[in-house]
């Protein structure tokens, strides 16, 4: 059996995803950070962006994280964010509109998030 | 019909038709409170791993952190007290309100400044009728809060607190809001937020004396610790909403259980008494007519002698 790490993603008001993985790609403020089985204890800040999960059945999970914060130890992955979606939750019509809306508008925050959500939808 | 008799029987019928209401009122808090715990529920995954997270960086490194480190004489102090947008909930609001006053009283005799902060109409109805000073206040979301709402009277706190006390920032935040026990027992209480007692916070997360292990900091420690204590504190003041309206509607729920019990002794009473009144009319018409019918015949026998 190959190593695997317990993963468990959170939103604020809910837990939006939990279960083993072999590999975790999440993005940090210094920069996207891949975590294994065995990683040293870390903790880190979360940039939005998506989060990729490898799962220890060969599937892959992704999800759109807006802010918030990744922590490993004991073989234990939390990922903590204030907005999380899985990239099947997402509406990409809506996303779509929505980036268009914040493009009009000049709002970068929304723009941000808008995207965020394209790309892990498209990933999926 | 007699006049007492009608008396009695209207205000039975008004009796009933609030009944109706209470009754009405009691079964949507009930299913109100189940919701609300559910929330509840959903959210303590994240508080429990933000509260992890925070202990880890607090006691594994040795920054020094403003929301962290106690200034030596606090002078101005933040009281947060978390009240209902709607009444009928018995003593729910009396008992945060008056939490939030004694805390307030307790600061000032320690020489602090209170500033409030008043989330629900009940609460800053209560101060602005008593022409209190009110820093901020918000309305309208009490009954079923969302995080995006915590994030919201979060903001001006941590504003607050950041600031220099010389320029109306604040040393410490507290918060009153009212605990969700059980369905029968919801108790108003005060909590320091802000600045953390990291060995408070520890003790709540450490259960089996699980030992922290040495983490790596990503980007480093002083901003993982910028980054997460506004987290905390949004979590806990979202977690306190939450508690809030789950306990406000356990409340509700059980003044309108009360309310409808009441309502049907109410109606007992008032049947027993509206029996007895037709009972004395029945009583007292029979006595007219025998009484009638024996006058009459006293004078038919008076005339035929």
């Amino acid at each position: 059996m190959a190593a695997e790490l317990h993963v468990e993603l959170v939103a604020a008001d809910r837990q939006v995803w939990s279960g083993e993985a072999t590999l975790v790609v999440a993005r940090t403020t210094s920069g996207d950070i891949g975590v294994m089985p065995g990683h040293q204890p870390l903790l880190g800040v979360l940039e939005s962006g998506p989060v990729t999960i490898r799962t220890s059945d060969g599937g892959t999970v992704v999800a759109a994280v807006h802010g918030g914060f990744v922590s490993f130890a004991d073989n234990k992955l939390s990922l903590l964010a204030e907005i999380a979606e899985l990239s099947d939750e997402i509406d990409v019509q809506r996303t779509e509109r929505e980036l268009e809306r914040a493009k009009a508008e000049g709002d970068a925050a929304a723009e941000r998030r808008a995207d965020v959500r394209l790309r892990a939808a498209a990933a999926r | 019909m007699g006049a007492q008799l009608r008396v009695y029987k209207r205000r039975i019928r008004s009796v009933s038709a609030t009944k109706k209401i209470t009754k009405a009122m009691e079964m949507i808090a009930a299913s109100r409170v189940v919701k609300a715990q559910r929330k509840v529920a959903a959210s303590t995954p994240y508080a429990t791993e933000l509260t992890r997270a925070v202990t880890a960086v607090g006691t594994g490194s040795n920054t020094k952190h403003p929301l962290t480190t106690e200034a030596e004489t606090p002078t101005r102090a933040a009281v947060l007290l978390l009240t209902s947008d709607r009444g009928l909930a018995g003593a729910f609001n009396s008992n945060a309100i008056k939490a939030a006053e004694q805390l307030t009283e307790r600061l000032e005799r320690e020489g602090k400044q209170v500033d409030s902060y008043i989330v629900g109409r009940r609460g800053v109805a209560h101060y602005n009728f008593r022409d209190r000073k009110v820093a901020e206040s918000w309305t309208g979301f009490t009954d079923e809060p969302t995080y995006a709402d915590a994030k919201k009277v979060a903001a001006p706190l941590i504003e607050a607190i950041e600031k220099d006390t010389a320029v109306g920032g604040v040393d410490e935040l507290h918060i009153v809001y009212t605990e969700f026990v059980s369905m029968m027992t919801q108790t108003a209480l005060d909590a320091r937020l802000l600045p953390l007692r990291l060995d408070e916070v520890a003790e709540e997360t450490r259960s089996e004396g699980e030992i922290l292990p040495l983490y790596d900091f990503e980007p480093s420690a002083e901003d993982v610790l910028d980054a997460l204590l506004p987290r905390y504190v949004e979590s806990r003041i979202y977690n306190a909403l939450l508690q809030s309206a789950a306990s406000k509607h356990a409340a509700t729920r059980r003044a309108m259980k009360s309310a409808t019990d009441n309502a049907g002794e109410l109606i007992n009473t008032l049947s027993r008494l509206a029996n007895a009144a037709r009972q004395a009319e029945i009583t007292q018409e029979i006595s007219e007519i025998v009484g009638g019918a024996s006058a009459l015949a006293d004078a038919t026998a008076g005339s035929d002698r």
